[in-house]
C-alpha cells in the first residue's frame, strides 16, 4: 500500500499535501495498490471526509498524548510514520515538498534506514522499481532516476502535480495508532509561534506579483512597485541581485533559495531573468517584463513584454490604472 | 564553543546550463564553481558563533580535490580549520554522504575538540535533497532543527527560528545539535585579498571518507534540461506609451481587474 502523509491546519489538508495525493494516487493506480493517508496533531481524525475524495481509502489517526497535547516534534512525528509504516507494510511513503514534509519523512527515512527521492514530477512503476523524475537545481535540470528499497519515501514538487479528485469519492475507514516514542525523540519540539506584524499578502499566495530587479537601481524606487502592487491588490517581491545590493530584505526574494510564487500575473520589472530567479516564479501564469534590453533572457521567458524604463513605464502604468479605478 | 560548518562544491550555474554528451553531468568546462548559498551562510553563521562565543569554526566539505578551493574560501570568511573527505570524482548519495560526515566526527573531535553545534545548509543547490542533516543527526543521536532563518545560542541552548506564513515558528534545543540553515539567515561576508591570500596558506586536513548508502538504492540514470517555451514575449509597446495596453492586457486577458 501507499501511504500519504498529509498536513493540515484544523483540519483542513494542505494544498501542498492535496497535490501530493495525486502523485501518491497516480503511484497507488500504477501498482494496484491501496492510498491510505498518515494525519498528525488534534484534529487529525476529522481528514476523513476531507480526504476521501482523493482516494484515500484509510485514513490513520497517529495518536500519542505528547503528539497531540504539546508542539510539533518533528523527530518524533517522523517515527510515528516509520512505525506506521512498518506496521502497515507500506511499500511507499508519499509526503508534500514542504519543510515539514521534508523534514517528516528525513526523519522517517533515518528511521527506516531507507531511500528516499525528494521533489519528484514524475513517477512510474517498473517491475516494482520506480521510475521517477526529479527537479534538480530548483528544476532548472530533470534528473531521470531509479528508485528501489523496501520501503521508499517520495516527496511531490511544489505545483507539478495539480490537485485533483480521484474519479470515484470513497467513505475512507479511520483508524487510530499509537506508536512507541522514546523521550529522545522530543529533544526538538516546537516552543511557541510568533505571528509577524508584517501586513500585506504573503508572496506564496498572492495573485499577483511586482518583482523588482537590479534594474530599480536603489531602495527608494521599490515605491512605484509598491504602489503598483497595491493597485492590482498584490505584492512586491525582488530578485537576489536587489536582495544582495541590501534594497529589499531577503524575505522578499523569489527564485532557487527564496520564495516559490504561483501568481496570476508576474509583473517582473528590471529584472535580467536568471536561471535561479525564473525557477522562483515558473508557476506564474503569466509573466509580464518591463525591461529596457529587448536581448534580456526574460523577454524569452516572459507571455508579455514592454521595452523601456521601468522609472518611466510603472509611474504611467500607475497613472492609468488609478485613471480607471 | 565549536561550530562544524558542513558546505558543497557545486557548478556555478548562473550562466545557462549544458550537458555533457552522455546526459549524466554538467558540463562544467565554461563554468566556475562556488558554494551552495545556504551552506555559505552556514560557514558566516559558524564564525559569527565562534567570534561571540569564543572557541574555532570548523569547514568540511565531501568532494573532490578541487573541493579544496571552497574550503579555502571558508578559511578566507576567517573559519579556523578545514577538513576535505576526499570522495573522487562521483555524486554521492544523501545516507552516504550523511555517514561518511558521521564516520569521521569523532575522528576530527579527538583532533580540534569537541562539537556544540554541527551546522548544515538546509538543501544543497544542485541535488536538493533535503535530508543530509537529518540524517546524519540521527546517525549522532543529536537533536536536528532544520530550514532556520535566525539562531541564537546562550548558555548551551540554541534558539532556533523558522519561517512559516504569518511568522515563525521557535525551537529551543539543547547543545550539541544538528542545524539546516537557510540563505537569509546572514550576510556572508566578502573576504579581503589578505584573507584569502592567508587561507591559501593554511593547512586543509584530509580524510578517507567511509560512508555507506544503506540498504536499498537511489540511482541516476541521466540528466535533462527541462523544455522551455522560448517563443519571444508579445510586445505591448516602447516606454510610458505601453500602459493602456498593460492595462488593457491585465483586464481581459489576465481578468484582475
Amino acid at each position: 500500500m501507499i501511504l500519504s502523509f498529509v498536513e493540515h491546519e484544523s483540519g483542513v489538508p494542505d494544498e501542498l499535501s492535496l497535490e501530493s495525493l495525486t502523485m501518491a494516487r497516480e503511484i497507488a493506480t500504477g501498482t494496484g495498490e491501496p492510498l491510505e493517508a498518515a494525519v498528525l496533531g488534534a484534529e487529525g481524525g476529522a481528514l476523513a471526509d476531507e480526504l476521501g475524495p482523493y482516494g484515500v481509502e484509510e485514513v490513520h489517526h497517529v495518536v500519542h498524548d505528547r503528539l497531540d497535547g504539546e508542539g510539533y516534534a518533528p523527530q518524533a512525528w517522523g517515527e510515528s510514520i516509520a512505525q506506521l509504516a512498518a506496521d502497515l507494510d507500506a511499500g511507499t511513503v508519499t509526503g508534500p515538498s514542504t519543510d515539514r514534509g521534508h523534514e517528516v519523512l528525513a526523519h522517517a527515512g533515518a528511521t527506516l534506514d531507507a531511500p528516499m527521492a525528494t521533489n519528484c514530477t514524475a513517477v512510474d512503476v517498473d517491475n516494482g522499481a520506480y521510475e521517477l523524475e526529479r527537479n534538480r537545481w530548483g528544476g532548472s535540470l530533470i534528473e531521470h532516476a531509479r528508485l528501489e528499497g523496501e520501503p521508499t519515501l517520495v516527496t511531490a514538487a511544489e505545483h507539478e502535480y495539480p490537485v485533483e479528485e480521484a474519479d470515484a469519492a470513497v467513505e475512507p475507514a479511520v483508524s487510530e495508532f499509537s506508536p512507541s516514542l522514546p523521550d529522545t525523540a522530543f529533544a526538538v519540539q516546537l516552543d511557541r509561534v510568533e505571528t509577524s506584524d508584517e501586513e500585506g499578502i504573503a508572496l506564496g499566495e498572492a495573485r499577483v506579483v511586482v518583482g523588482g530587479g537590479r534594474g530599480v537601481g536603489n531602495p527608494d524606487d521599490y515605491d512605484q512597485l509598491e504602489t503598483l502592487a497595491d493597485l492590482l491588490d498584490g505584492t512586491v517581491g525582488a530578485s537576489r541581485a536587489a536582495v544582495n545590493e541590501g534594497w529589499r530584505p531577503h524575505d522578499d526574494q523569489i527564485g532557487q533559495t527564496g520564495a516559490k510564487i504561483s501568481p496570476d500575473i508576474y509583473i517582473a520589472c528590471g529584472i535580467s531573468g536568471a536561471i535561479q530567479h525564473m525557477v522562483g516564479c515558473k508557476g506564474a501564469e503569466n509573466i509580464l517584463a518591463i525591461n529596457t534590453d529587448p536581448e534580456a533572457a526574460i523577454i524569452q521567458k516572459a507571455d508579455y513584454a514592454v521595452i523601456g524604463d521601468l522609472h518611466d513605464v510603472v509611474p504611467a502604468l500607475n497613472e492609468e490604472l488609478e485613471e480607471r479605478s | 564553543m565549536n561550530v562544524l560548518s558542513c558546505v558543497k562544491r557545486v557548478p556555478n550555474t548562473g550562466a545557462k546550463i549544458v550537458l555533457t554528451e552522455d546526459n549524466q553531468r554538467i558540463d562544467t568546462s565554461n563554468l566556475g564553481f562556488t558554494m551552495s548559498p545556504h551552506e555559505e551562510c552556514a560557514i558566516e553563521e559558524a564564525v559569527q558563533l565562534a567570534e561571540d562565543h569564543g572557541g574555532s569554526a570548523h569547514v568540511l566539505t565531501l568532494g573532490p580535490e578541487e573541493a579544496t578551493e571552497q574550503l579555502r574560501t571558508g578559511l578566507a570568511m576567517q573559519a579556523d580549520e578545514a577538513t576535505l573527505l576526499e570522495s573522487g570524482g562521483e555524486e554521492w548519495g544523501p545516507r552516504a554522504t550523511a555517514n561518511a560526515i558521521a564516520d569521521v566526527i569523532d575522528d576530527l573531535e579527538d583532533e580540534f575538540g569537541a562539537f556544540d553545534l554541527l551546522l548544515f545548509g538546509n538543501e544543497s543547490a544542485d541535488m536538493g535533497n533535503c535530508q543530509v542533516g537529518v540524517r546524519l543527526a540521527r546517525r549522532l543521536g543529536l537533536p536536528c532543527v532544520t530550514g532556520i532563518r535566525s539562531l541564537d545560542v546562550d548558555d548551551g541552548v540554541a534558539v532556533a527560528k523558522r519561517e512559516i506564513s504569518g511568522g515563525e515558528e521557535v525551537y529551543e534545543v539543547d547543545l550539541p545539535a544538528v542545524v539546516t540553515v537557510k540563505e537569509g539567515i546572514n550576510e556572508p561576508r566578502y573576504a579581503s585579498m589578505r584573507a584569502k591570500m592567508q587561507a591559501r596558506r593554511k593547512e586543509v586536513s584530509r580524510r578517507e571518507p567511509t560512508g555507506e548508502a544503506g540498504p536499498g538504492t537511489f540511482e541516476k540514470i541521466r540528466l535533462e534540461a527541462p523544455e522551455t517555451d522560448d517563443s519571444p514575449a508579445e510586445i505591448l509597446g516602447e516606454g510610458v506609451d505601453a500602459a493602456p495596453a498593460i492595462v488593457e492586457v491585465l483586464a481581459s486577458e489576465v481578468e484582475i481587474l
